[in-house]
């Protein structure tokens, strides 16, 4: 048997699963013992290259609360043509598709390789993709300019037969209608009116029967598309050319003033629109905006640039006054479209905050991307863009929508929630725990966007009693069933069955401990502590943390040093990253470059701030690269342009090339940071490093090596020397 | 021939005074004769034809009326051409048996009047008076007996209204050619051409030769006469007069009133006395009743002023005072004298009008024109025919008798005529008589059909051709406006104005040119004080529009306290350096820039450099302190919204429109044509849900900007929305162009408006301008939307109380909408397109309150309609505008504007707001006591409109009247305009059918105007029986337009009337202006069987009667135009017109007629292009073929007939007035 770290590399690459511990304890109050719960990180559509598309549907258990999926963990009675349910010990019969079953002849759902498989669903038309995007123009002609150039990109590299659509709004909201000839048509709403999907299905005039009004032969004889929403091949000159004439919003702004951007209206008209058109159809709401929502429902500051947007503090002393309204509207709209299976984009380029704060619930609801930047002119913006729309290599997008997850346990362990880029289908059965971690009380869970690195953290609850021993040898299993639209149309489902052995925590507890993953327990953890720091009070937070792990706290709970959207955008990202991006953003990676050997990991730390180092971070969000003193000196000298000096210039281009490799594989594309000591943007180095030097010791510790980190924090060495104590204090 | 008679009526009144000298009236019987025997001779050639039936005929022929309408064409035929056809036969017909007896004998009289008459006016004369009178009186009180009497004494003359001219020319002839012709050739001739043409018009082509007879021999200088000086004069008189000569026809019998009788005859030629009138006019009325005793005598006053036929001459040139004074020589004694000396100046103006009306001499002279001769001459007849006719019928006969009595007390009142004696019951008779000979109770009591043809004649009843035809005729110098309470021609005269201080009458237009001193004998007489305010109208070429005045940054000058604005009332004092108010008499500082030294007059050495001190109308630029916000307006926008819904679409409308629109804005309001426009336009469609449309320079192509949330409308876009059309060219015409394709297939029927208006409110509010919104709608709005309606029309309402519902809006949003347009400038057009019911009274309330327009085509159909529809946007749209406008009257201390009427809103007391004025709106004010007036200083008002050019030019219009206050209500009752207080009355009326029950509302026009007739009888005129309607000359035509008001389709709809209709009539009359009210109210009715180039022909009256079977008429009312052929015209005109020889083959269905190369064709064509061309909206034409269905709609405007929905005859109204007017006075 191979080592724990290997078992755990084997179940993540094959299952896309990696549980905080391997061997489970088997009663409930081992469990509750362990601190640390039983959980996974779940990775539902993992790529698998080698992964076989199955042209038919799954097997299901016939006990209407179990249906669970055939899978390798299943007994088989081949000659009965019987399988029993590994969940609900249900004896089903196979059907009749399954008559020449036997021990050499098994289907694929029962070889122990896959324990993942993926089932096309044949039945059901196939849908399009809609992709609907939602324009902000009150911004500079500049970064409109830059924006309209990505998105006419965009269209070439959607499929044909994708129906794309226009919302465009600044003080008004505008649906544009497409494929008009001559003269070109939008709807046009006012950005201080919401409206529900029947008003709004009223008034563009899709009322099913003949009240379609505009003539459009297109009305007809697609039914799936409408005049708003229509097929790339179709309108692509069109939409091309209307993106073309766009126009940064024309109402005149007087001084002192922000443009009334009616961002709010806009995602709900958004919101309607495929509300009523195609409704549990998987489509991508794309919105772009240049800034906060100053007008209309889900506005976030008003109009007066003399006052400025609500800043941490003002939340906390509940002085934002528009912040739970406007919260509340985009909740609302994130219901809406994940009911329906809609995603939705936010894109946010602009260098004030731009309400990603109380929009975060939009994207983080319904697997939608979260993006930011300081303008739509940078190339962090349009690679990051282009990079949606990155295809695998049957030329598909690496996205999925409309997904649902079920999740469905044995007897003794049941889902307490999941957190994630997901909302609770509130699904009730047998396995649900009355204990709620994350969206819990469900073990169904919609996720209407998510790509291969999409990533939940499921939580569980064993509940075996104590009295009731497993028999040794038992195992716990876990099925993950997704359902999801293909990016080609299709409909698949994705089955993950997974099995655990349970342990005695009394006799086996070295198993136990063996098997714990301490870097996905860092990350179930992590995810516990941000989901409960937007529930909760943050400094309430922090000390949970500090009680409960052993471990760095990670700038996703240090809010102090960052404004509310950032944060939310960080931990956006966190919750549906994969374990190892998630990590980065955890505890960033410093490597140093240097004369004195090859790049080397050094600890993130002021002390490994050296004036002949390079260093290269990655925080995930950020890539710098910091040249030390002398190195930078040497680069203002030109030393790396002399011939005699290539060796210089080989180490100037080290940590070059190897910030483009992150940065070609990273999503969304981190921020390029190319600085010097004492450059303004050294800043983003200095604090992520541990301040083992700050101005309160750095004359303690001389005139060493190293540079000074100006901060408040404790110095990881004084973190540990606190968390023994109090490990002592509490076992005393 | 009435007219003749009547005219002399005229001179009878200057006669009785004479008449004290009995001996006069000898001399004229002498005088008489001889003019008869003139008439004689030309009643022989008409009694060849049927002479007698000729005149008496004709009246008859009126009477009954039935047939009457080929019966009195019959007669003008007659006299022309075709008499013997249906004329003869008709009337006779019908009366033909009975009458023939009576009637011959009567004709013979009425024959004589031109001939016969002077025997029997001789001999008759005077009795004839009393008993006409009483027969008068009795047809007015008893209705029976005397209608018939009178009836068929009037009728003739009546129905000789075309006799007027017949008449005319025939009475006159005798009388006139004895003795005026050469008075009159030397004075009148002038006139005589006219005369004798219009005559000949009236007639037709018929009257040539009996007229030219006349004409040539008498007539012509008679009518001469009449027309030019004289002729006034018989108008007043004309009314009652006759009947009272006719009265005095009876008398006749008698053998010695005869004298005066024929003095009467005598009369019409003394018309020329008509001067001699004028004198009396002044003072007349007093002098009258004492004189009148006299009756006996003024018939010598008659003759005396006969002796003038003797003299004609002399009085002819005296006409006014010298030929008056000769003739009177003898009367003169008497009153003559009197009024000479007083009256005669003003009468030669004036006077007729006024006094003279009511003086029965007095009208003579005003009278004498036109009216006069009808009326008189129809007394005259009647008279004589009533001598006949008693005898005829018995019981006339006994209405005699009942007569008799009255002839007392008639005598009596024609003293007040001065003539009373003699003339006085000619007099009364004129004025009284005829309405007398109208005899009411003939009417009413007519027994049926028969007596409907006894009933008086309606060419004895005031004939507003006549009227029209007179002031015409008397109004050919230029109308200059220094004059203080001098009233200005008719509205359908054509004539120049100079102003010289006062504004022309084709800015303002009163109701009384003398106001009464205090609020006493306002509300006692009853006469509405109002003005007719139509402050941008547009002038004639040859007039210069109101200059513009830049009093530099100050602004304007005003009165400190009242604000008045710099005027010619302004009085500078000391030695120049301050002004005193002539509103309010505060004294202001001149600012330094301002000074200037005054004359020796008193006057500033600029005043004549200075529009605002010497005109009546001009332009002030207003500062920023007049604008908005304080900052100068932009230019205007216009921004046309149209309806694209299914039905619009079908109907061509839409198509229409932007085909239109791509030339059309090329054309939009400049002031200065070398430059562009200023105003930018937008565009909008909608059905239920809004397209607006960015039509930037830029763009390739237009963008449509949906906008389906139409419950809390705005605009979707700024920029691109509002363009220059110069700029944005071809993206505007790309648009035009697919509008059309775009909605082509469209199945969306339901529309909203409230949202349009609001979306084109919205979008002037955003660019911060004033402007128009040109709104094209087909369909009550009953998509869910904001100002959504429903179908309310139910008819079964109709005359009950709750019938003023049906005016109202059924919503309230409107008027709130309607306040917000106002409050930004915000002018809305409806263009509408109805299949049905679209609610035009709510619709309409947003238009109406900001001085906007609504044109309705029912029934749209793009070949019939395109050419109104377009003509009339073409106006729309082109036509000088004003926005943002605010009226405030201001008036010296004694009255104050206390109430108006128009399209516009107010928010106070004081200011009119108007989103929009344009040329065509007029402004009715209504002005009421707070003090006493002085007769010094007259009254004062001036009309002050900021507003902003089409330009965006921020100014103000003044407009300066100022008016004559009297002691006297006779002063008021000489200084008033009928067609001004009736433009008063309708739009009081039609605003008060809003509040109140539609019959409510009639009942107390009939009694106010009863009250003002009434408090004329009783305080102006001299007394007489109650039995005689006596009317003011400048209101006898009261009676026949308030008919007319009271008929029309608002008070009493027929049963094919919509509510729409009557809804869109109501609004539209609230702005019109006097001219168009009265060619709405009675439209203008021309034969068209002779056309000439110079000139129109005369009209007739709106009566089937006059319309000829073989003939073609043109009626036209301001929104109508109908060509009539009558069933057995001739092919000649046929071929003329439609190129077509047959009658069946006339395509009744044309709208315009065929371009034929043949001068008559021309001729036609050019006067109806040149009739629309002088009405605001276009007129489409319809051809309406006798015993047409279509002919149902014809016959609706021929306002003296009764109406199929229940309204009065002109007949019967008059006597149903006259006896509201008696119940007033007992």
């Amino acid at each position: 048997m191979a080592t724990f770290p290997e078992y755990i590399a084997q179940n993540e690459e094959r299952d896309g699963v990696r549980f905080s511990w391997n061997v489970w304890p088997s009663s409930r109050l081992e469990a509750t013992r362990m601190v640390v719960p039983v959980a996974a990180l779940f990775t539902p559509l993992r790529e698998r290259t080698d992964l076989p598309p199955i042209q038919y549907e799954p097997v299901l258990c016939s006990r209407a609360t179990c249906r669970a999926v055939l899978n390798p963990l299943c007994q088989v009675d081949y000659r009965a043509k019987l399988w029993a349910c590994n969940f609900c010990y249900q004896r089903n019969q196979f059907p009749p598709s399954y008559a020449g079953i036997s021990e050499v002849n098994q289907p694929a759902e029962l070889l122990p390789q896959f324990s993942t498989i993926e089932y096309v669903v044949q039945r059901g038309p196939q849908m399009p993709l809609v992709f609907l995007y939602v324009v902000d123009t009150c911004m500079e002609d500049e970064d409109l300019q830059a924006l309209k150039e990505s998105l006419q990109m965009s269209l070439s590299l959607l499929p044909p037969t994708a129906l794309v659509g226009l919302i465009t709004f600044g003080r008004m909201v505008q649906v544009h209608e497409l494929g008009c000839e001559g003269i070109s048509k939008s709807y046009v709403f006012r950005g201080t009116k919401d409206l529900n999907a029947k008003q709004l299905q009223e008034m563009l005039g899709l009322t099913k029967p003949a009240a379609a009004q505009g003539r459009g032969p297109q009305a007809a004889p697609q039914p799936l598309s409408n005049r708003f929403l229509q097929p790339v091949q179709k309108i692509d000159m069109n939409l091309t050319d209307l993106l073309g004439e766009l126009q940064r919003d024309p109402w005149p702004v007087t001084q002192g003033k922000r443009p009334l951007r009616s961002l709010g209206v806009a995602m709900s008209i958004a919101v309607g629109l495929l509300e009523c058109t195609f409704p549990n159809t998987g489509a991508r709401i794309m919105t772009f905006i240049g800034g906060p929502a100053t007008q209309g429902p889900g506005m976030v500051v008003g109009d007066e640039l003399k006052t400025p947007i609500r800043s941490w503090h003002d939340i906390e002393k509940d002085n934002a006054k528009f912040m739970k309204k406007a919260t509340k509207h985009y909740e609302s709209l994130a219901i809406r479209a994940s009911t329906n299976g809609h995603i939705i984009d936010i894109y946010a380029c602009a260098l004030d905050q731009t309400g990603l704060l109380e929009m975060k619930c939009c994207s983080n609801h319904t697997g939608g991307y979260m993006v930011m930047a300081d303008s739509f002119n940078t190339s962090l913006f349009k690679q990051t863009f282009q990079r949606v729309f990155t295809k695998d290599v049957q030329g598909s997008f690496k996205m999925a929508f409309a997904a649902t997850l079920e999740v469905k346990t044995s007897r003794e362990i049941k889902v307490s929630g999941a957190i994630g880029p997901c909302v609770s289908l509130s699904a009730k059965g047998p396995c649900v725990s009355e204990n709620e971690i994350g969206t819990g009380g469900t073990c169904q869970w919609k996720i209407c966007g998510l790509d291969p690195a999409t990533t939940l953290a499921l939580y569980f609850e064993v509940v075996n009693q104590h009295n009731a021993p497993i028999p040794q040898g038992g195992r716990g299993a876990i099925q993950f069933v997704t359902q999801y639209q293909h990016s080609s149309g299709q409909r698949r489902i994705r089955v993950t069955t997974t099995a655990r052995n349970w342990a005695d925590a009394q006799t086996q507890i070295q198993s136990i401990a063996a098997s714990f993953d301490q870097e996905a327990a860092a990350i179930l953890m992590a995810r516990l502590a941000v989901y409960r720091a937007e529930t909760e009070e943050g400094p309430d937070v922090l000390r949970w943390l500090d009680r409960q792990l052993p471990q760095r706290r990670s700038k996703l709970l240090q809010l102090c040093h960052l404004t509310h959207y950032e944060s939310s955008y960080y931990r956006h990202q966190f919750n549906r990253q994969d374990l190892t991006q998630a990590l980065i953003m955890i505890q960033p990676v410093l490597y140093a470059y240097s004369f004195n050997g090859p790049p080397e990991p050094v600890l993130l730390d002021s002390s490994s701030i050296l004036p002949d180092r390079i260093l290269l971070m990655d925080t995930f969000f950020q890539i710098l690269i910091y040249h030390g003193e002398t190195v930078a000196q040497w680069r203002k000298a030109g030393y790396q342009d002399m011939a005699e000096y290539e060796n210089f210039r080989h180490l100037l281009q080290a940590p070059v090339d190897d910030a483009q490799e992150l940065l070609h594989t990273r999503f969304p594309m981190p921020r390029y940071i190319d600085t010097e000591h004492g450059g303004s943007q050294a800043r983003f180095l200095l604090s992520k490093v541990n301040p083992s030097q700050t101005h309160n010791n750095m004359y303690a510790w001389g005139q060493e090596s190293g540079a000074p980190i100006l901060t408040d924090d404790v110095s990881l060495q004084v973190f540990m020397d606190h968390l023994k104590k109090l490990a002592v204090s509490s076992a005393a | 021939m009435n007219v003749n008679q009547h005219t002399p009526m005229a001179s009878p009144y200057g006669q009785p005074q004479p008449g004290y000298s009995q001996p006069g009236y000898v001399p004229l019987d002498g005088g008489y004769p001889g003019p008869y025997a003139p008439y004689n001779g030309p009643a022989s050639p008409y009694q060849p034809g049927a002479p007698p039936q000729g005149i008496s005929g004709p009246a008859r022929g009126p009477p009954t009326t039935g047939p009457l309408p080929v019966s009195a064409p019959h007669q003008y035929n007659q006299y022309s051409h075709s008499q013997g056809d249906m004329q003869n036969g008709p009337p006779p017909m019908t009366q033909a048996q009975p009458r023939p007896p009576v009637s011959q004998p009567y004709n013979p009289g009425a024959m004589n009047m031109s001939g016969p008459h002077p025997t029997y006016p001789q001999h008759y004369g005077p009795p004839p008076t009393m008993q006409q009178v009483s027969n008068q009186m009795s047809g007015m009180q008893i209705t029976s007996g005397p209608p018939t009497p009178a009836g068929p004494g009037y009728a003739p003359p009546h129905s000789s209204q075309p006799p007027v001219s017949t008449a005319y020319s025939a009475p006159p002839p005798p009388s006139y050619t004895q003795a005026p012709p050469p008075v009159s050739s030397a004075p009148t001739q002038p006139p005589p051409p006219s005369g004798p043409a219009a005559s000949q018009q009236y007639y037709g082509s018929p009257p040539p030769p009996s007229q030219q007879p006349f004409n040539s021999s008498l007539p012509p200088t008679s009518q001469q006469q009449f027309t030019s000086s004289s002729v006034p004069p018989p108008p007043s008189q004309q009314t009652l007069p006759p009947s009272s000569y006719s009265g005095p026809a009876p008398p006749p019998g008698q053998a010695p009133a005869p004298p005066v009788s024929q003095p009467q005859q005598s009369f019409p030629p003394s018309q020329p006395p008509p001067t001699s009138q004028p004198a009396f006019t002044p003072g007349p009325p007093p002098t009258a009743p004492g004189s009148f005793t006299p009756q006996a005598p003024p018939p010598s006053s008659q003759s005396g002023s006969f002796p003038p036929p003797g003299p004609p001459p002399t009085s002819a040139p005296s006409c006014q005072y010298p030929g008056p004074l000769p003739p009177q020589q003898q009367p003169p004694p008497s009153q003559p004298f009197p009024y000479h000396s007083g009256p005669p100046p003003p009468r030669a103006q004036m006077p007729p009008t006024s006094m003279a009306q009511s003086n029965h001499l007095p009208p003579g002279p005003q009278g004498p024109p036109g009216p006069p001769g009808p009326l008189q001459q129809p007394p005259s007849q009647p008279g004589m025919q009533t001598g006949y006719p008693p005898q005829q019928n018995g019981a006339f006969g006994q209405v005699r008798g009942p007569q008799p009595g009255y002839a007392g007390p008639y005598p009596g009142q024609p003293n007040y005529g001065a003539p009373a004696p003699a003339p006085a019951p000619a007099p009364p008779a004129q004025k009284r008589l005829d309405p007398d000979a109208i005899p009411s109770p003939q009417a009413s009591d007519m027994p049926a059909v028969q007596k409907s043809r006894h009933r008086i004649d309606p060419d004895a009843i005031p004939s507003p051709i006549q009227v029209i035809e007179d002031d015409k005729a008397k109004s050919t110098e230029p109308f200059t406006t220094g004059v203080r309470g001098q009233a200005p021609p008719l509205v359908t005269t054509n004539f120049q104005v100079k102003d010289q201080g006062n504004a022309s009458p084709r800015f303002v237009r009163c109701t009384a040119y003398n106001m009464p001193c205090t609020a006493d004998m306002a509300k006692q007489s009853q006469v509405p004080l109002a003005a007719v305010v139509k402050p941008l109208a547009m002038l004639p070429p040859d007039e210069t529009p109101p200059y513009l005045v830049d009093h530099g940054e100050g602004g304007p000058i005003r009165c400190n306290r009242c604000k008045a604005y710099m005027c010619p009332y302004m009085q500078f004092i000391e030695g120049g350096r301050r002004f005193q108010c002539g509103f309010c008499s505060c004294v202001t500082e001149v600012p330094p820039h301002y000074f200037q030294h005054l004359d020796h007059t008193g006057k500033r050495v600029d005043c004549y450099d200075r529009p605002e001190l010497s005109l009546g109308s001009y332009e002030f630029l207003a500062t920023v302190d007049y604008c908005k916000n304080n900052k100068l307006p932009q230019p205007p926008a216009f921004i046309f919204l149209i309806d694209v819904s299914y039905n619009a679409v079908k109907s061509g409308m839409v198509n229409i429109v932007c085909q239109e629109l791509k030339t059309l804005l090329d054309y939009l309001p400049r002031e200065n044509p070398e430059m562009d426009s200023a105003v930018r336009v937008g565009f909008v469609t909608y059905n239920k849900v809004l397209h607006f449309y960015n039509v930037k320079s830029s763009l390739a192509q237009p963008q449509m900007l949906v906008v389906s949330d139409v419950s809390d409308m705005f605009v979707p876009l700024l920029d691109g929305f509002l363009v220059n059309v110069n700029e944005s060219r071809l993206v505007i015409e790309s648009l035009l162009d697919q509008i059309p394709e775009m909605f082509a297939d469209t199945r969306e029927t339901e529309t909203v408006f409230g949202p349009v208006i609001q979306a084109g409110l919205e979008a002037l509010k955003a660019a911060d301008c004033a402007g128009k919104l040109f709104v094209f709608h087909t369909s009550l709005p009953i998509a869910e939307a904001p100002g959504k309606l429903k179908n309310r029309e139910d008819k079964k309402l109709i005359g009950t109380d709750k019938e003023k519902s049906l005016f109202q809006p059924q919503v309230g949003f409107y008027n709130t909408l309607a306040k917000e347009c106002v409050a930004q400038g915000c002018c809305v057009d409806l263009f509408l397109f109805p299949n049905q019911y679209v609610d035009v009274a709510t619709l309409g309330v947003v238009p109406v309150s900001t001085g906007g327009s609504v044109y309705k085509y029912t029934y749209f159909q793009a070949q019939l309609d395109q050419e109104r529809f377009l003509n009339d946007l073409r106006r729309d749209v082109q036509k000088l505008v004003g926005f943002d406008a605010v009226m405030r009257v201001r008036t010296s201390t004694g009255i104050r504007a206390t109430d108006f009427f128009g399209s516009f809103f107010m928010s106070n007391t004081t200011d009119v707001e108007l989103a929009g004025l344009d040329c065509d709106k007029a402004i009715t004010v209504e002005f009421k006591h707070d003090d006493k007036l002085s007769e010094e200083t007259g009254a004062l008002m001036q009309c002050a409109v900021l507003y902003t050019s089409c330009s965006g030019q921020r100014r103000l219009r003044i407009h300066n009247m100022a008016v004559n206050c009297c002691s006297q209500l006779a002063d008021l009752y000489r200084n008033c305009e009928t067609d001004t207080i009736i433009n008063f009355f309708s739009k009081y009326a039609f605003r008060g059918v809003l509040n109140n029950p539609t019959k409510a509302v009639r009942d107390t026009l009939v009694n106010q105007c009863a009250q003002i007739l009434a408090c004329y009888r009783k305080n102006c005129a001299s007394p007489s029986s109650a039995g005689q309607l006596i009317l003011p000359e400048c209101m006898k035509l009261l009676p026949v337009y308030l008919n007319c008001v009271l008929k029309s389709d608002v008070l009493l709809p027929g049963a094919d009337v919509s509510l729409d209709d009557r809804a869109y009539l109501r609004q539209l009359i609230s702005c019109m202006d006097v001219t168009e009210t009265h060619v709405f109210f009675y439209p203008r009715l021309l034969p068209l069987m002779k056309l000439e180039s110079g000139s129109l022909p005369v009209a007739v009256r709106d009566s089937e009667e006059r319309l000829s079977k073989g003939g073609v008429y043109l009626l036209e009312t301001g929104l109508h135009l109908f060509l009539w052929v009558g069933a057995s015209v001739q092919q000649e005109l046929l071929l003329n017109i439609f190129g077509t020889p047959s009658f069946g083959q006339i395509d009744s269905s044309m709208t315009s007629l065929p371009v034929l190369d043949n001068p008559f064709s021309q001729r036609l064509r050019e006067i109806i292009d040149s009739f629309r061309a002088q009405r605001s909206r276009y007129m489409k034409l319809m051809v309406v073929k006798q015993e047409d269905r279509a002919e149902l709609i014809f016959r609706h405007f021929l306002v003296e007939d009764k109406s199929a929905s229940g309204g009065a005859s002109y007949v019967d109204f008059l006597c149903h007035m006259h006896k509201e007017i008696r119940q007033l006075l007992s």
